[in-house]
């Protein structure tokens, strides 16, 4: 462990390093790594549009400190326009006719399961970065098949964290009906009532995902009376159930959990209505002064004249992932790479991350703190930074839940 | 052996839509070989008689028999079944076909063969169509499509489409409307021989009172959904009552 | 205290929920009541509405004045885009084949999408509450917010203005009269052209009103053109296609069902709204308070004439059969992945033309029985361990099963009733795969369905492809050139004659469902084994119209125009995904510049061409 971790940070180092005093590129005239990249553009722009610029903003800073084994780094993007089925098609494309080495992105969980199934099927290296359900490290967790973002059970997990320690025994949930929420909700409430036998789910909500009836939702939570309430909408879905809510008073005297509510993609709309105290996991991008922070996040004003989203993390360290992978692999074979993934250490702007060998999910953990209203936006305040690591289940639990590969 | 009564026998038939009266618990019979007129101004519920007689409508009351045979509120397929053939004021064909193929789609329900799934349509009774096709003249345009017919071909083929599985009872509506006076005489005359030859009951409206004059055998007049008067041409001209509907509706040949 | 609350605080959210739908269903009804277009780009004027206000609003003073006024410019700027659409647009296609507007429409969704995205960006815009706009009152005990109480007396403001409108003006009778008999109106020397437009301004205005009223309680985003859109059309259906009355009172039903519904199952909310519109549509065929359809016309519509295929297209069509099964030859892996997605489409396509054109039965929910396929080759694969021919054959099997049951209750309506009969179930069916995570996986899927090794590698899966597709799709043109075909077309063409011949109607459209389902099914089959893997998108609202853009663009007269379509349709989509972020855009306005320049199809105009050049 130390050994490799040595050498991991070594690279890292360099990797960073090259965005103060670049390098000349080794003269290596091979050429350069071709990365498959497929993601919801058009049908997901608010996060996709900010992860593009992340990870067009790591490409650059790989490529100026040299690239990988002297190699740069190619990207070439694809539109999947939110279908799994498009997302496959596209692979195959990017595979053949642009002979690329490896597949990156998806948003989707769908996106990512269909191009995790291809990735076994074609013996091809696929980093998800953003899908966020379980099954795709777990049930359908396979050899070439690694994912950067912390799942929808760590999510949930580190919520937990907090959850527990409130005095509320009756709880109410308010999730979209698909899978990431019914997901979030069992997680979190099996989690929750494993630390505290006391609590009871009183009432659950499942509006239909971007067909909210904020109103009447808002509603028949207040009917259950709970002393807490734990969300998993977002985006127009929350914004909706934010305003009927704070006019309807649900909040109030309540403590309120909130999953991915203090990511900006999701905070920022609300506005000057956000509801101070909620327990939430997210982004607080402006007020996370660590340097390595820092410094990508001037680095991304200066590029896009706009601050950093969740996304623009997920898709910098989605390359930084893919370059220490690439570089720790014994060559370009699939098997290879696999080898050089699992395992791989790599820089992210919350630090530093690791690629499991365990089950591919990647270390990367996620911020918990509470909302709050300053200058009539909602930011996160009271936050601390929860490791990826630190609440994943005993790795004899992850090896049950991970039938299908090592 | 055909039983000897008539073809056609209707009792007491009565029709309203919402507040409307459009027909009045009317009766009478139609017998074999007969050509029997149902004349009267517009509206006075001829058309609808018609739709009770072939099913497209139900009564409201009273009862159609065919050689005896209740039929009442049967569905029009049913009826056509039972051997009555029909065409209709508006014509009905299928525009997307060609003449023959109209009458091949009659013949081919006729030997039930519609549940067919894999040899041409067109192969199917193609000589027969030509058969049904000839009398009413439409025999050379046996390939254009309906779609382009002049309005009065259209009748003629309706009639050939009507006789298609040689039924005992033809209702026809208006059957010349559209049609050159010229031409008029020839349809009715041929719709006349068939009558005799074949033994069919028919039974038409009209608003050309020359054809109704010249061919029918009987004449029924219906004014209000009411059956007002019922003879001979030389009765229903004397008809005091039958005169005054019509100089007051003032309509007695043409617009329908 | 808290049984006044109980009862009298879900109601009010009802009637406020009831006021949006009815907002933006009363501009549809009204819509399609004089122009028969079915307007699938009424969600995006509703979103260009909510944009267009919080654009305005933001920058006017913070007060019930400025709101209002920035409610009415926002009508305005809507009523000119709507008029322009209709001059620039639809005004061009009026005589085209039924439902060939809704193609012209949905042209403009896609560009809205890129447009609005490309003025406003890709953010959320939620309007900044000033106070007013955040009070509530009390009522046993319970907080409701006060705007919402104002959206709920707007409902009947607006219902009456239009009302009055309608009864009292001259331009109101004109309207009626419209869309009571339009042969009627034109035939009084009235400009229909004015009316028309008129029409269009109006309805575009009360999408943009209700795109506005959205603002205080959510926000403007780029996914709302298609969540209000679905909304409306189940309004307008259910409550009788052109009936403002009857949209007022479906509007009313729904909103409450939604509001009391939440409390009894939470988890059904979205099959819900499709389950009343199912329900409604087969106790009342033509809605709450809608007109039966005019009296049959008798085949008086121009039809063309069917024919078989001119021998040199034969030839033609052979040519590219013997071209297409010696591809795997000379193409790699990835081109006969696209090759085979692109024999299912047409398959699909085909399998909708042939209800749809023959049959006379437009689908807005085909996907249902494709999707269906698809995930009975999945359960056979994942339940019954079955070989994939075993899964090919369930799939169809499975579709024309269930499309049988249930075209039982489709096949006694017609027109846009029974399309949108369709659409309520493939919504269900669509809700079930997306929601029912413990049976179908959810939006995961099932992964894993891979192809027997025989038919593994691409060339095998592409020459099963092709077989399969050819052979349905040739299928389905032997069955419609035979006497069942020209049965079914017959019922089409004349559904008078063809009762008058003896033609079981009712039977033939059935089993022409069923077949259809089948060969839906059998696609859908297909696509799980190619792709490996089922999701609900197969089911989407979206799959469906790409089956309706297919065969429209193809065009629906010509016997070969779900096949060009499919061609067409999926090349243009998969080169344009490929090639520009701004895909949406290049393709709207493809699809825009084809509906102008061939409102028969491509096929159609393609035809009408050959003629020209080589009068027979
Ligand atoms: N489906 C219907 N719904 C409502 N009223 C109808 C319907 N069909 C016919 N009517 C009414 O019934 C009455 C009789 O109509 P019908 O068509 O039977 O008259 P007709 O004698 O055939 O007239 P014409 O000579 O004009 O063809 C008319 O007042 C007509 O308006
Ligand atoms: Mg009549």
């Amino acid at each position: 462990m130390n050994k490799t971790s040595l050498s991991r940070r070594a690279l890292l180092a360099a990797g960073t390093a090259a965005l103060a005093a670049p390098r000349l590129a080794r003269a290596d005239t091979s050429a350069p790594i071709r990365i498959g990249e497929i993601n919801s553009y058009s049908a997901i722009p608010a996060f996709t549009l900010p992860y593009r610029n992340g990870w067009q903003l790591a490409l650059e800073h790989v490529n100026a400190a040299g690239g990988v084994r002297g190699r740069t780094l190619e990207v070439i993007s694809r539109d999947d326009a939110g279908k799994p089925q498009d997302a496959v098609r596209l692979a195959g494309e990017l595979l053949e006719s642009d002979k690329v080495d490896l597949l990156a992105g998806g948003f989707l969980s769908n996106v990512g399961l269909a191009l995790s199934d291809f990735s076994a099927q074609k013996q091809v290296i696929y980093i998800a970065g953003e899908p966020l359900t379980d099954a795709l490290v777990w049930q359908k967790g396979q050899k070439f098949c690694f994912r950067l973002r912390p799942s929808t059970y760590v999510q949930a997990a580190i919520l937990v964290e907090e959850a527990a320690k409130l005095p509320a025994k009756r709880w109410v949930s308010v999730a979209p009906n698909y899978e990431y929420g019914q997901s979030a909700v069992k997680w979190f409430s099996e989690l929750l009532k494993a630390r505290r036998p006391d609590v009871e789910f009183v009432a659950a909500q499942w509006p239909a995902l971007g067909h909210i009836d904020a109103g009447a939702v808002a509603e028949a939570l207040a009917s259950a009376k709970p002393d807490a309430i734990y969300n998993v909408t977002f985006g127009p879905d929350l914004t909706n159930f934010v305003r009927q809510g704070n006019t309807r008073g649900l909040f109030e005297g309540r403590s309120v959990v909130s999953l991915l509510t203090g990511e900006p993609e999701y905070l920022d709309p609300l506005g000057d209505e956000t509801p101070p105290g909620w327990i939430v996991t997210g982004y607080p991008w402006a007020s996370l002064d660590t340097p390595a922070h820092v410094a990508f996040r001037d680095a991304y004003q200066k590029k896009f004249n706009d601050y950093p989203r969740m996304g623009s993390v997920v898709g910098y360290s989605l390359i930084q992932a893919i370059a220490a992978g690439l570089s720790r692999a014994g060559g370009m074979t699939p098997d290879q790479l696999a080898g050089g993934f699992a395992g791989a250490a790599f820089e992210t702007p919350f630090g530093q991350a690791l690629f499991r060998p365990l089950d591919h999910q990647s270390t990367l953990g996620t911020f918990l703190g509470k909302t709050a209203l300053r200058d009539g936006k909602g930011v996160m305040v009271d936050w601390r930074y929860v490791d990826g690591a630190a609440v994943m289940p005993p790795d004899a639990e992850v090896r049950k839940l991970r039938p299908g590969a090592g | 052996m055909k039983p000897l009564g008539p073809v056609l026998a209707v009792a007491g038939l009565a029709k309203s839509f919402g507040g409307v009266a459009a027909v009045r618990e009317v009766s009478f019979a139609v017998a074999r070989g007969e050509m029997l007129a149902l004349i009267g101004p517009n509206g006075a519920g001829k058309s609808t008689c018609f739709n009770l007689l072939s099913g497209q409508i139900r009564p409201d009351r009273g009862a159609v028999f065919l050689d005896g045979e209740v039929v009442t509120g049967l569905s029009p397929r049913a009826i056509w079944r039972r051997g009555v053939g029909r065409t209709f004021q508006i014509t009905a064909t299928f525009a997307s076909m060609t003449v023959r193929e109209n009458v091949q789609m009659a013949l081919i329900s006729h030997h039930r063969r519609v549940w067919r799934f894999r040899r041409p349509a067109r192969q199917y009774f193609a000589a027969e169509a030509d058969v049904l096709l000839d009398p009413v003249g439409m025999r050379d345009q046996a390939g254009r499509a309906t779609g382009e017919l002049a309005y009065g071909d259209l009748k003629r083929l309706e009639l050939a489409i009507a006789l298609a599985h040689a039924p005992r009872l033809l209702l026809m509506d208006e059957p010349t409307a559209g049609m050159a006076p010229a031409e008029r005489g020839g349809l009715m005359a041929l719709a006349r021989r068939l009558a005799a030859e074949r033994a069919i009951a028919v039974l038409f409206t009209e608003h050309d009172m020359d054809v109704v004059f010249g061919v029918a055998d009987r004449i029924l007049v219906l004014d209000r959904g009411r059956l007002i008067a019922e003879g001979s041409g030389a009765e229903i001209r004397a008809d005091a009552r039958v005169r005054a509907v019509y100089l007051g509706s003032g309509a007695t040949s043409g617009g329908h | 205290m808290a049984g006044t609350g109980q009862i009298l605080i879900p109601l009010l959210t009802g009637l406020a929920d009831a006021a949006g739908l009815f907002f933006v269903a009363s501009g549809l009804t009204v819509i399609f009541g004089v122009t028969r277009v079915v307007n699938f780009a009424h969600g995006s004027l509703t979103m260009l509405g909510a944009y267009c206000g919080w654009s305005l609003i933001s920058r006017l003073p913070p007060t019930p004045l400025g709101f209002a006024l920035g409610a009415l410019a926002t009508m305005a700027i809507l009523a000119v885009i709507g008029a322009g659409l209709e001059i620039g647009l639809l005004r061009r296609v009026y005589r085209a084949p039924e439902l060939f507007q809704l193609l012209a429409t949905f042209g403009v969704v896609l560009m809205a999408q890129d447009i609005v995205q490309w003025l406003w960006g890709v953010e959320d815009l939620a309007l900044r509450r000033p106070p007013w706009l955040r009070a509530f009152v009390t009522l046993g005990g319970a907080r409701f917010p006060r705007f919402d109480l104002v959206v709920i007396a707007l409902f009947p403001l607006v219902f009456l203005l239009l009302w009055l409108l309608f009864t009292r003006t001259r331009w109101g009778r004109l309207v009626r009269a419209a869309t009571e008999d339009r042969e009627m109106v034109a035939a009084l020397g009235v400009d229909q052209r004015l009316l028309f437009t008129s029409v269009f301004a109006l309805g575009a205005a009360l999408a943009g009103l209700g795109g506005v009223l959205m603002l205080p309680d959510a926000s403007a985003n780029l996914g709302m053109d298609l969540t209000t859109v679905t909304d409306a059309f189940v309004v307008v259906v259910v409550g009788g296609l052109g009936s403002l009355p009857g949209a007022a009172l479906a509007s009313l039903l729904i909103g409450l069902l939604q509001a009391f519904g939440i409390m009894l199952v939470p988890r059904a909310t979205l099959a819900l709204v499709f389950v009343v519109m199912a329900v409604v549509l087969v106790l009342r065929p033509n809605g709450l308070l809608g007109r039966p359809p005019g009296r049959d016309g008798g085949g008086g519509e121009a039809r063309a004439l069917v024919r078989p295929a001119p021998a040199v297209l034969r030839r033609f069509g052979l040519a590219v059969l013997v071209l297409a099964a010696l591809a795997p030859l000379f193409l790699g892996p990835y081109a006969l992945a696209v090759g085979t997605e692109m024999l299912i489409a047409m398959l699909f396509a085909a399998s909708l033309h042939f209800m749809m054109g023959p049959g006379g039965m437009a689908s807005f929910g085909h996907a249902a029985w494709f999707g269906i396929g698809a995930y009975a080759s999945a359960f056979a694969v994942h339940l019954l361990a079955a070989p994939m021919p075993l899964g090919l054959l369930l799939a169809p099997l499975a579709a024309g099963a269930t499309a049988a049951l249930f075209g039982a209750f489709v096949v006694r309506l017609s027109g846009v009733y029974l399309a949108m009969l369709t659409l309520a179930f493939a919504q269900i069916v669509w809700a079930i795969a997306f929601q029912w995570v413990d049976l179908t996986g959810g939006d995961n899927g099932i992964l894993g369905v891979w192809p027997a090794r025989w038919a593994a590698g691409p060339r095998g899966f592409y020459w099963l492809a092709l077989a399969l597709a050819v052979a349905g799709t040739l299928g389905l043109r032997v069955i419609l050139a035979a006497p069942f075909g020209h049965a079914l077309r017959g019922a089409r063409d004349s559904r008078r004659r063809a009762e008058a011949i003896g033609l079981p109607v009712t039977a033939i459209q059935l089993a022409a469902f069923a077949l259809s389902g089948a060969q839906a099914g059998l696609a859908g089959g297909l696509y799980a084994y190619a792709k490996g893997s089922v999701f609900p998108t197969y089911i989407s609202l979206g799959h469906s119209v790409d089956a309706l853009l297919m065969v429209l663009l193809g065009g629906v007269a010509t016997m070969s125009g779900p096949i060009v379509g499919a061609l067409a349709y999926t090349g243009l989509y998969d080169v344009l995904l490929s090639a520009t972020s701004l895909w949406r855009l290049v393709l709207g306005a493809a699809i825009i510049v084809l509906v102008l320049a061939a409102p028969e199809g491509i096929a159609g105009g393609a035809l009408k061409l050959w003629q020209r050049v080589r009068p027979a």
